[in-house]
């Protein structure tokens, strides 16, 4: 419940500043509105997975590990693998996260994640029957904050992607054929914008993050489709907003894809 | 979107939707005020299947202490699905859809409630979804403006809730739960109708740009309609006496 | 007693309000337009719009008269609820009695009602109360009903006309409480007397002709 992305009281100083930079175009960071802050990828970084990743969103840290096992499938979708996401904000990674059970932000960022991924069909589900209406193949993605520097929705987001471009279906450990790579059909990239002011910037820091009056995610597919949107906090955009957000976040998505599909190799990038 | 997929012809040749209506019809809408003695403000709407009834208590103080806010009240909006409101029947208590929907829809409210007249209280807004049929959010999100109205609690505009989305290919107002089902995308919103700000705004399936657009000017439409029945529905509740002289 | 007439205009949140004069209470500008706050009725008075909330909970003013109930006590104060967002504490140097470290208990206990009156409010909320003024005391026995604080001033009456008449027919004492808490004791069939008229009065708080259609009541002894 007490879980929070915000630190509470942010210095009045901050926001003058912040929001005097952004009347001279540029951010607390050094960055232009539309760039996101670098991005690194590990993948395979942990063994006992069957896919993982290590991403860094500038100081941002989220590593997921996506595991895949047998299991019943859903009455209604006998012939198609299940996927489950699950965040956790384990309080290692800010001073603002608290134990317990998973805060309304974390659910909040699986269920944006999720939402990203199923609805433009990421992972072929259908090639994840083992035995149509008695056993497939279950896809658990669980994403552990490590060390929250702010736009956990991105940096999940990227990371879940990765993790899952690097899974093998593990069928040999399970006496069920040979191992195959996890099938992919699309590779969705969420773009979340932060509203202060009147500026609206891509990839909020930290500090943006605990000024933002509101904050709206989309997510993309390389076809340039959108599959998934989520405002978010107190703030309103106007619909002339909305449409601009939408069209930079087809164009920052197409980057971003670029870059982390590229350099998704097994190495860093 | 459940990613379903179906036999069933979402849109005929007429290019009507099986419940007869055409792309940017809403259902039928109905709105009550009073409907909770015991709660400081209250409504019920009826919108196509839809029966939600929403109630408010406060401001009064935030309990336990650490939630309270030293320079403004917290809404906390409660969104929750009565066991039988679905065919088959829901677990009772919260799941993670009904814990993200009360997150969001307390964030939409809070954008129009002069929350900093009210340090340290918090403003309950129990949304009970008692049948459901697609929608849910946004029929419950208009139920919870009309509360707050009728409460007393001072805002800068009223919500009004709408949806739009995807059906065999066409863009149309207002998902019914076959269409929902079955459909390609929903994108739900909340809209003030005053300024034309968007307070929330949610989306899943798959659309190209211009299907968004279209999508969300229709709800925006629509939500012009469904803020005169709001504007109504609070001014009748009073008005029955004031004619009386 | 009756006022112009005139049909009230009722607004809700957000409404403009196409009327001339400064913003008062319950209205807010955007754009050098007036907007309401609340759903209320609109009224122009002395040069300033102002929009009465037809519903709502209390605000302490400085100066109000409330009644209230205690519901806690501590060593040097008890826990009023004044049916406001928040409870006020009355300090032991606000009573009329020399009330020793630890012994509030002995005076005022939880569950008393108070007649007392809003000595100090600040901008986070916070409200002291007072019982040190004449007439200010523990209300003993009597029966308690709420109404909205909107409609107060209607129960009150011009000049207390509209209580007054309650009192004379039914032989009743009444306190009435700005925080909309009302205090009647008397026989039983004037308690209920009053307690059905107020109920009238709150259903039908905005309209005109209202002090006639009391008074027929009262006089009619039944409904």
């Amino acid at each position: 419940m007490t879980t929070k992305f915000s630190e509470g009281v942010v210095a009045e100083s901050k926001r003058d500043y912040i929001k005097k930079l952004a009347l001279q175009g540029t951010r607390i960071d050094g960055r232009g509105f539309d760039e996101v802050r670098p991005i690194k990828i590990k993948t395979g970084f942990i063994k006992r997975a069957d896919g993982s990743a290590l991403v860094e969103l500038g100081d941002t840290k989220v590593l997921v590990g996506v595991k895949i096992e047998p299991g019943e499938p859903f009455p209604d979708t006998p012939n198609m693998g299940i996927m489950t996401t699950n965040v956790e904000l384990v309080p290692l990674a800010s001073p603002t996260f608290e134990p317990g059970p998973p805060s309304e932000e974390a659910i909040e960022l699986a269920r944006v994640v999720d939402r990203g991924i199923r609805e433009s069909h990421a992972i072929d589900l259908e090639k994840l029957v083992i035995e149509e209406g008695e056993k497939v193949w279950v896809v658990f993605i669980d994403m552990h904050v490590l060390d929250y520097h702010g736009n956990l929705f991105d940096a999940c987001g990227i990371a879940a992607l990765t993790a899952l471009n690097d899974a093998i279906v593990p069928a040999e450990r399970f006496e069920v054929g040979e191992d195959f790579k996890l099938p992919m059909n699309h590779y969705p990239v969420p773009v979340t914008f932060a509203k202060i002011g009147e500026w609206i910037v891509a990839d909020p820091n930290l500090d943006e993050e605990s000024i933002a009056k509101a904050r709206l995610t989309v997510t993309t597919s390389e076809e340039g489709k959108i599959n998934a949107m989520q405002k978010g906090l107190f703030g309103t955009f106007t619909y002339e907003e909305v449409k601009k957000v939408i069209n930079r976040s087809l164009s920052i998505g197409q980057k971003v894809r670029e870059q982390i599909l590229g350099g998704a190799d097994g190495e860093e990038n | 979107m459940m990613g379903m997929k179906s036999d069933i012809k979402l849109i005929d040749d007429n290019g009507l939707r099986i419940d007869g209506r055409l792309p940017n019809q809403l259902r039928p809408i109905k709105m009550e005020v009073g409907v909770v003695k015991r709660a400081n403000g209250s409504a019920y709407i009826e919108w196509g299947g839809n029966k939600i009834m929403a109630a408010v208590y406060g401001p009064r103080e935030a309990y336990p202490k650490h939630v309270q806010e030293s320079d403004r009240a917290i809404i906390r909006a409660r969104y929750n699905m009565a066991a039988f409101s679905v065919d088959e029947r829901k677990r009772p208590g919260p799941d993670r859809r009904s814990v993200e929907l009360s997150k969001v829809i307390s964030e939409a409210l809070t954008s129009v409630v002069f929350v900093e007249k009210f340090p340290r209280t918090a403003i309950d807004v129990y949304i009970e979804v008692l049948q459901a049929d697609a929608g849910t959010r946004v029929a419950g999100i208009t139920a919870a403006s009309l509360a707050l109205a009728h409460a007393g609690i001072p805002m800068r505009d009223l919500v009004v809730g709408c949806a739009a989305g995807k059906v065999d290919g066409v863009v149309v107002l207002d998902l019914n739960k076959e269409e929902d089902n079955f459909g390609e995308a929903d994108v739900p919103m909340a809209i003030l109708p005053r300024t034309g700000e968007i307070a929330l705004l949610q989306m899943d399936g798959d659309l190209t740009y211009d299907e968004l657009t279209n999508a969300m000017e229709m709800a925006m439409d629509a939500a012009r309609e469904i803020y005169k029945m709001e504007i109504e529905t609070l001014k009748s509740a009073y008005r029955g006496d004031d004619n009386d002289n | 007693m009756e006022e112009e007439k005139k049909i009230r205009k009722i607004v809700v949140p957000g409404e403009e309000i196409d009327m001339e004069g400064k913003p008062g209470r319950g209205v807010f500008t955007e754009n050098g337009k007036l907007y309401s706050s609340y759903l209320g009725i609109v009224e122009s008075r002395s040069g300033y719009v102002n929009v009465i909330p037809l519903s709502g909970c209390y605000i302490p003013k400085k100066g109000d008269k409330v009644i209230g109930k205690i519901v806690d006590l501590a060593p040097m104060n008890w826990v009023v609820d004044i049916n406001a967002p928040y409870y006020a504490p009355l300090h032991v140097n606000d009573v009329p009695w020399r009330v020793e470290f630890g012994d509030t208990g002995r005076f005022l206990s939880i569950g008393d009602v108070i007649l007392a009156k809003v000595s100090n409010v600040n901008e986070m909320g916070q409200v002291w109360i007072t019982l040190k003024e004449q007439g200010l005391r523990k209300l003993e026995g009597g029966h308690i009903i709420q109404i909205s604080p909107s409609k107060v001033p209607r129960v009150i009456g011009k000049s207390g006309s509209m209580i007054q008449m309650l009192k004379d027919y039914t032989n009743c004492r009444i306190y009435v409480g700005q925080n909309g808490v009302i205090w009647i004791s008397g026989s039983p069939e004037g308690m209920i007397k009053v307690i059905k008229a107020i109920r009238m009065i709150e259903k039908e708080a905005h309209t005109f002709g209202l002090t006639d259609r009391i008074k027929e009541f009262l006089e009619r002894g039944d409904e």
